[in-house]
């Protein structure tokens, strides 16, 4: 099964973990990687913005990719939108598979892809004024990765 | 009706506000005379997009958008 949601409150990956093994009975394995907005001192607050013709559209094609490259039994994206503060979840991405192999590369395939070719724009408050967060050279070299 | 400007990113701070409207019909040129230097100097970089009812065109050069059309400019988005 394929679940892919934005959300613009805040949430507990466990509320989506639970449904999501659940309802693949039989799995030989889930592998689950959340994202929280890393606690810096400078940072006050942390904001996502998207445009909602592109961006769950977008991750609802990166989660196909992922079914289609890896042997999945399912995939599950989660992204939050607005405003967030050090330590709260921003996304989470799982995946159900026979084996580990699978499910551990697609979560890796799918936070390379979200993290640096999904439609999300970044913005962080420090000391009261917000600054817009650029792309890095980092992020190409991870989606370099996988061809 | 009007076509709809989106500014996405840092481009809604240089635009002073998410959306506008501008008339119809609007092609590059007309776009980017439309928003002024500092904005059509940012949107002339090569890194900007530019979504025409949530399709990206694959040159922006080429932009025919008419009355009802809503037109994203959408900047680099940011890293992890």
């Amino acid at each position: 099964m394929k679940d892919v949601r934005l959300l613009a409150e805040a949430f507990a990956p466990g509320q989506f973990l639970e449904p999501f093994a659940q309802a693949h009975p039989g799995l030989g394995g889930i592998c689950t990687f959340v994202g929280a907005v890393r606690a810096d001192e400078a940072v006050e607050a942390l904001e996502l913005s998207h445009y909602e013709p592109l961006t769950l559209a977008g991750m609802n094609a990166l989660a196909d990719r992922a079914l289609e490259r890896f042997e999945l039994m399912g995939i599950l994206i989660v992204h939050r939108v607005g405003e967030m503060r050090p330590g709260e979840p921003i996304v989470l991405a799982s995946a159900a598979a026979h084996h580990r192999r699978a499910a551990i590369e697609a979560v890796d395939f799918a936070m390379d892809h979200l993290k640096s070719d999904a439609w999300f724009w970044k913005r962080e408050k420090r000391a009261g004024a917000w600054h817009w967060i650029e792309p890095r050279a980092e992020d190409h070299a991870d989606l370099a990765r996988w061809g | 009706m009007p076509v709809k400007l989106v500014f996405l990113g840092k481009l809604a701070d240089l635009a002073g506000a998410p959306e506008r409207e501008v008339e119809a019909p609007l092609d590059w040129q007309a776009l980017v005379g439309t928003l002024g230097a500092e904005l059509g100097d940012a949107l002339a970089g090569e890194k900007v997009k530019v979504a025409v009812n949530g399709a990206v065109l694959s040159d922006k050069t080429a932009l025919s958008a008419k009355d009802g059309d809503e037109v994203a400019l959408l900047p680099p988005v940011s890293g992890g």
